[in-house]
């Protein structure tokens, strides 16, 4: 019984809502666009934030990536007018230390990296020569194409073989997909051995390792064939480098051993580097730092939402108001026909309910239409999750059921014989 | 406000008996109304004691009083008081929803006392696409609804014209006939003439009772 009374209520609140369309809607546009801003503005921060742990994960939450970088004042080992040589970055003597102390890594990946020309019979390239050990490939789990990776035998014997990436043998191989060819990079001549997908893209400002641009050799070889030393001439000027390694990635063991590793080895670099020629970045401390970050978007949205759904909620208790005083006769008729007091606020709850419930669907929609127009024209990902909507939904009713209890119970306090009197 | 007391009602005693037709009469301020409004129920005596079908009105709680009101009584009021959001049938079907009537059942119900009424093809018409003698035919039939031995009218002709008038109390005399008891308050001689007894009040008093 008490189901088909609430039902009938719905269906008088939905009426007397429909007898002034304008009012209604005027009425819950308030909650309409709350509950739209909120859905919206989710929307958007978790695609960005969506966007941004992909990218972190992608480098791995196990790793502790460092990279050589060229502090300001580059130590001047041996200069003349013409010629300068800085020299910086990671040393071998650095992986070997780290190596040596710390028993929760995993394993160390060490790179050189450096960008030449690669040809192949007429076609030639800018790409990157990434010298490296097996243990790359093992980290980076990429797909392999074609052929096979590098192994410890090519590191031993400094062996003359590269890997490629997908894109690379596309435009340096021409399409056909066959290892076997011979590629001359500076003078020397590699064996293709195999073909790997990369992932290489730099969104979110987070920079996978690889690239679609590499070659990979072993890191014996890159030793053996280029050395330390990198000459980069420009404006009449060598600039001479001397880097050992540009990279190297720490894999921990332990996930909760991440930070604290990456906190010695820091301190332990510091000890050994007068200036800070290296950066190192921990996925895992981004990601926590992403969360976080997160957290207080949805928590300042939150506060956002929240003053937004009030001022809904003010407008539509203040409609209400009115409309209590407006239905005063009604209230008196019903009364007297024998309408008790808690029917009477529950029907006026109701019709507050079903204003609010249908400002948040109108809102849910508004906000469901703006993120597409969002992702649309100005490119940005969104993703609008399903407890927003049942956040915003549960909101909208709740300040129905807050903001209509008070014109409820001044109807129900309503005296018949005074109401049947007003005009 | 002990200073300027007014005692709307004072010192009335008198026995309204089942299926009598009563019309009180008297100037504004007479107690009438008073009067009218404590037999709806809608009132309770400060002092004294009010009784209906042996209830003591005073002695009964807010939700007590709208369930006398929702079995035993129907109102009809001088300006219609129909509810503009509703159709015809609903506005009659009105107490019976509270009632917790089926809905099939109630909508039956209505269009058998707008029929009785003569409204039958007016169902899904708003009050306001009807005349006010229609309005009031529509009251009538929503005073039914819940089939009250007592029906309490105040004023019901005093927003028609004179035919229309007539026509009203042709049907309130139909349901007098049937044996329902009506109470009715009016400051009209003739609508009064069609009671069965008439009750003349003043300051607070039955000045006077004469029975036809």
């Amino acid at each position: 019984m008490i189901g088909i009374r609430t039902f009938r209520n719905i269906h008088l609140g939905i009426k007397t809502l429909l007898l002034h369309k304008l009012r209604s809607l005027l009425t819950m546009l308030g909650v309409v666009f709350g509950v739209g801003s909120v859905v919206a503005m989710l929307s958007v921060g978790e695609g960005a934030s969506a966007e941004a742990l992909k990218q972190i994960q992608k480098l791995g939450s196990h790793n502790i990536i460092i990279r050589a970088e060229k502090p300001e004042n580059p130590e001047q080992n041996n200069s003349t007018q013409r010629t300068r040589l800085s020299t910086y970055g990671i040393q071998y003597d650095d992986e070997l230390r780290i190596h040596e102390t710390f028993s929760t890594i995993e394993r160390s990946v060490p790179a050189k990296i450096i960008n030449k020309e690669a040809r192949n019979g007429e076609r030639s390239m800018k790409v990157r020569v990434v010298g490296t050990t097996p243990d790359w490939f093992e980290l980076m789990d990429r797909r392999i194409i074609d052929g096979r990776v590098l192994s410890w035998h090519d590191e031993e014997t400094l062996a003359g073989v590269c890997v490629m990436s997908e894109h690379t043998a596309r435009e340096l191989l021409a399409g056909s997909h066959t290892t076997g060819h011979a590629l001359h990079i500076d003078g020397n001549y590699y064996y293709v051995v195999g073909i790997i997908e990369t992932e290489g893209s730099e969104a979110a400002g987070v920079q996978t390792p690889d690239s679609a641009l590499d070659i990979y050799i072993p890191l014996s070889t890159s030793r053996e064939r280029f050395g330390d030393r990198d000459v980069q001439i420009s404006t009449g000027s060598f600039i001479l480098e001397e880097v050992e390694l540009h990279q190297l990635i720490l894999q921990v063991r332990d996930l909760a051993m991440v930070e604290p590793t990456a906190d010695a080895v820091k301190t332990m670099l510091e000890r050994f580097h007068k200036q800070k020629d290296y950066t190192m970045s921990v996925p895992l401390a981004l990601l926590r730092q992403a969360k976080e970050t997160q957290r207080i978007f949805n928590i300042v949205l939150g506060s956002i939402a929240g003053i937004s759904l009030l001022v809904g909620g003010i407008g539509i208790m203040n409609i209400m108001l009115a409309s209590v005083t407006e239905r005063t006769r009604e209230i008196g008729v019903r009364r007297a026909i024998g309408a008790k007091r808690r029917q009477i606020i529950g029907q006026f709850l109701i019709e507050t309910v079903v204003l609010s419930l249908v400002g948040g669907l109108l809102g849910v929609g508004l906000g469901i239409a703006i993120p597409q127009l969002i992702t649309h024209f100005a490119n940005m990902p969104t993703v609008v999750t399903a407890w927003s909507v049942i956040l915003s939904l549960s909101i909208s009713a709740a300040v129905g059921i807050v903001f209509g209890l008070y014109p409820a119970y001044r109807a129900a306090m309503v005296d018949p014989i005074i109401a049947l009197r007003h005009e | 406000m002990g200073a300027n007391l007014v005692r709307a009602l004072d010192g009335v005693t008198h026995d309204f008996n089942e299926g009598t037709f009563w019309a009180i009469l008297g100037p504004s301020g007479s107690g009438k109304s008073t009067m009218l409004n404590l037999l709806g129920c809608l009132d309770r005596p400060t002092s004294g004691r009010c009784l209906i079908d042996g209830t003591d009105v005073a002695l009964l709680n807010d939700d007590k009083l709208s369930e006398l009101r929702l079995r035993r009584l129907g109102f009809i009021f001088q300006s219609f008081n129909l509810i503009p959001q509703l159709t015809v049938a609903e506005n009659i079907a009105l107490p019976l929803t509270y009632l917790d009537w089926d809905p099939a059942a109630a909508s039956r119900r209505a269009a058998e006392l707008a029929d009785i009424v003569g409204l039958g093809e007016r169902l899904d018409h708003r009050p306001t696409e009807l005349s006010g003698g229609q309005q009031q035919r529509v009251a009538i039939a929503r005073a039914l609804a819940n089939d009250p031995p007592l029906l309490l009218a105040d004023e019901p002709t005093g927003n028609l014209d004179t035919a229309t008038s007539e026509s009203i109390m042709e049907m309130l005399r139909g349901l007098h006939a049937d044996g329902r008891t009506i109470i009715m308050v009016t400051h009209e001689p003739d609508i009064a003439a069609h009671a069965s007894h008439r009750m003349f009040m003043r300051d607070g008093r039955i000045e006077r009772i004469d029975a036809s």
